[in-house]
């Protein structure tokens, strides 16, 4: 039981920082149809300027935890999002109306430079940091067991609702929410009534970028290390949590990287470790197979 | 819109204000890209992590943008002459370091250019030189028009040499039959060569699924690897050859692709892609930690080389055997086998090709294109789709796993190491890049993709920033492909003299 309410832990808190990045494949898929398959790269980026900015306030001095953390939140937002935003730019604005499989191709594109972008200004290897917040609550001592759910792990799952909540509010009861759920529904409709087009997009990546530097930052503080190459499989995990949620479904995102993390953080307990993205792949190909919209994802009808 | 050509046209007046403010955005706009990750760098030292800061590169970076956007928009407005003064004096200054740099190393001019890096500093001087034509190009046409007729240009390009692949094809095909025989042709030549064809052979297979049957596969390096490892593990453990095995690679992996794609290819788009593209990590993962059937991480090495018809290609043959060389009287040679293995690959290439061709004209060839345009309708006309999907992933596959057994053969070592998914990303880009559907695309996408940057080895460390870069530049140029046109392969009503079907 407390090995499993241990793993049940783990899990929560990875499915936190999957269901994050998840939101940002969900959010783009839902209004230009694609996948932006340089999200991934998009948090990496997010995780190395959290590091950098984590090692500048050390240079500063400022030792007071929540104070840092919150400046290096409040940094790697604002300038990831200018990442987000060029990305879309890019890659994706000149390809609007083309053929789907040419935008995949520049988001590869783009997600290959940033790697090798971020490679050569910052190095190829691993960067470790200490960690920033120690310590946490222990309980259910049995014999040689003992449940540790640490005060990292309740700042990253708090923080992951907090952020859910604004969020949540920007999407429901701010007029870029408004015009982002309306070009979601008809992107053509949308520029007739008079809605920026161009702006809901670009500020869609914003926003989905900026979860995902956030994501990012949580990633290092979990993990303490971090390299170019993380943007990868985090990437296409949280793209399958989207899926699995239902792509287009922002609650969906959310309970898709929940349940991947889950899934991974069982897997690895109570099976094999390294078989856990096995695992992750092979319930988004029974998902698929079975309720192919995902789990909240609503059926399209295909007109002919 | 375009004013005739002679005749003077009155240009509306700039408006400096708004000029300097869309150039000032995209400088900020950079500077706080730039300021982040360039700005400060992590350098390793003993116990933990050190910034060192560059602020100088990100204040060059904004000012080049700057100056840059200014240049595009003088450009678009028709003001060509400052950027033409400008540009050449940039770009006569900055060559002018850059070569006297290279010739007297010792008087340290590097200290004067902008940038920290040899590599960026020679781009932004190759940039001044493109404003510097493009300038020279206005001057010249004063005309908006050009711009607008730049992609049909391209378009007509693609066209005429569809139409004439029937000359270009074989004419290419002279040329790679007769290369090894060319006095430039060593061994490193070869090798590229070798490795072009690769992709190309992996291009044209794709090309099945993805050009032909419209199913976005984003995986295709699990059959490359099936094929692989099935030559490899057939080889070490049976004692087999290359040639026993190339036929059971291709059918282990059209196998892996039936079994991979009978649940998976009844999805859409672009969730096929993503199950496609676990599929292929799933596959890594599993020859990753199966150490005893794959031995992991270590690899496979000591797999055969391929022989000639049972001759192999070795200095000194075992007793009572002959090899190659000794068979035919000839001076051994070790490019012997590597101009072997050039033809082999070169022979599976156009086997490839020559089926694509045949089977496009076939019942089963014509309902990939056709389901490709429009599955509904063909449901409606009885066109099992699944069936249909599932030979077109077959057949890819299984060239996918040719391919594979070629390169395990030719390597003579494989590890997981090589079948990641930058793999599968660079034959999509060499299938997309080149027009979808385009056989002679394809083979000048991989020419250009692969063959371009072997060019530039020493620059190891920009490669694949310069091929990130490339992609998105050629797709945002050209988002059909390089080649793209399509022909109908039939048609219903031939106009005039009966056409006649080109080969693509």
């Amino acid at each position: 039981m407390a090995y499993f309410l241990q793993q049940l832990i783990n899990g929560l808190t990875l499915g936190m920082i999957y269901g994050l990045i998840a939101i940002g494949y969900t959010m783009v898929y839902g209004i230009i149809g694609m996948i932006n398959f340089a999200h991934g790269e998009i948090f990496m980026i997010g995780a190395f300027v959290s590091i950098i900015a984590f090692l500048l306030l050390g240079m500063l001095g400022i030792g007071w935890v929540p104070l840092a953390v919150l400046l290096v939140m409040i940094v790697t937002m604002l300038l990831t999002s200018v990442y987000g935003w060029a990305l879309e730019r890019v890659a994706y604005r000149p390809l609007r109306n083309s053929p789907r499989l040419a935008a995949l191709i520049t988001a590869i594109g783009m997600s290959i430079f940033l790697q090798n972008y971020v490679q050569l200004l910052q190095g190829a290897r691993v960067k470790p940091l200490q960690p920033v917040i120690s310590g946490g609550l222990r309980f259910m001592k049995q014999s040689d067991f003992v449940v540790s759910f640490s005060y990292l792990q309740i700042f990253i799952i708090i923080l992951t609702l907090c952020l859910m909540v604004v969020f949540t509010l920007l999407i429901n009861k701010t007029a870029f929410g408004r015009a982002q759920r309306a070009c979601q529904q008809d992107l053509g409709m949308a520029a007739l009534i008079g809605i920026n087009v161009d702006r809901t997009i670009s500020l869609t990546f914003v926003t989905g970028a900026a979860l995902a530097s956030v994501a990012g930052l949580m990633f290092l503080m979990n993990y303490g290390v971090i390299d170019f190459y993380i943007g990868f499989l985090a990437g296409i995990k949280a793209f399958t949590a989207a899926v699995l949620g239902g792509i287009g479904s922002l609650p969906g995102a959310m309970l898709g990287g929940l349940l991947i993390g889950l899934i991974e953080a069982f897997w690895s307990a109570y099976f094999t470790v390294e078989y856990k993205d096995v695992a992750a792949f092979s319930i988004l190909v029974l998902v698929l197979i079975f309720r192919p919209t995902g789990l909240l994802g609503k059926p399209d009808i295909e007109k002919v | 819109m375009a004013p005739p050509s002679g005749t003077t046209t009155i240009l509306p007046p700039l408006d400096r204000r708004a000029v300097l403010k869309e150039s000032a955005y995209i400088a900020i706009f950079v500077f706080a890209l730039a300021f982040g990750l360039v700005g400060f760098k992590t350098e390793d030292v003993p116990g933990g992590l050190e910034i060192v800061t560059r602020f100088g590169q990100v204040f060059v970076a904004a000012l080049v943008a700057f100056v840059g956007r200014l240049g595009m928009i003088l450009l678009r407005e028709q003001r060509p002459v400052p950027v033409l003064w400008g540009s050449a004096a940039f770009a006569a200054v900055m060559l002018a370091l850059l070569i006297g740099n290279l010739a007297a190393p010792a008087a340290d001019l590097t200290r004067y250019l902008p940038f920290g890096s040899v590599v960026i500093n020679w781009l932004v001087t190759l940039l001044a030189v493109v404003f510097f034509g493009r300038a020279v190009w206005v001057l010249r046409h004063r005309s908006r028009a050009v711009t607008a007729g730049r992609e049909a240009v391209m378009d007509r390009v693609a066209a005429r040499v569809q139409r004439s692949a029937r000359v270009i094809g074989p004419l290419l095909l002279g040329i790679a039959i007769v290369f090894p025989f060319l006095p430039v042709a060593d061994r490193w030549l070869l090798d590229i060569a070798i490795l072009v064809a690769t992709y190309i052979m992996l291009g044209w297979g794709l090309n099945i699924v993805v050009g032909l049957a419209g199913l976005l596969d984003l995986g295709y390096v699990a059959f490359y690897a099936v094929g692989a490892y099935s030559y490899a593990l057939l080889a070490t453990y049976f004692d087999l050859g290359f040639w026993v095995c190339l036929p059971f690679a291709g059918i282990m992996a059209a196998f892996a692709g039936i079994l991979l794609g009978f649940p998976v290819l009844r999805l859409r788009g672009d969730y096929l892609a993503i199950v496609t593209l676990g599929f292929g990590e799933m596959i890594r993962v599993i020859l990753l930690n199966w150490y005893k059937f794959t031995k992991g991480p270590d690899g496979i090495s000591g797999i055969p080389r391929p022989s000639f018809f049972g001759l192999p290609f070795t200095r000194n043959p075992p007793d009572g055997s002959e090899s190659f060389h000794s068979f035919f009287g000839l001076e051994y040679s070790p490019l012997d086998r590597i101009i072997f293995l050039y033809y082999l690959i070169i022979a599976l290439a156009l086997v490839t090709n020559f089926f694509t061709l045949r089977i496009r004209k076939l019942p089963v060839g014509r309902a990939w294109e056709a389901l490709r345009e429009d599955e509904t309708a063909c449901r409606s006309i009885g066109i099992n789709p699944r069936n249909t999907k599932l030979t077109a992933f077959a057949i890819g596959a299984m060239f996918g796993g040719f391919g594979g057994s070629f390169f395990a053969t030719r390597q003579g070592f494989i590890s997981p190491e090589s079948f990641t998914f930058i793999e599968s990303a660079i034959i999509l880009a060499v299938v997309v890049l080149g027009g979808m559907g385009s056989q002679i695309g394809v083979a000048f996408a991989a020419v250009i993709l692969i063959g371009l940057p072997e060019f530039f080895r020493e620059l190891q460390q920009y490669r694949m920033l310069a091929f990130g870069a490339a992609m998105v530049m050629i797709m945002v140029w050209r988002p059909r492909g390089l080649l793209a046109h399509r022909e109908p392969t039939i048609r219903l009503f031939p106009q005039g003299p009966p056409v006649k079907e080109p080969k693509t």
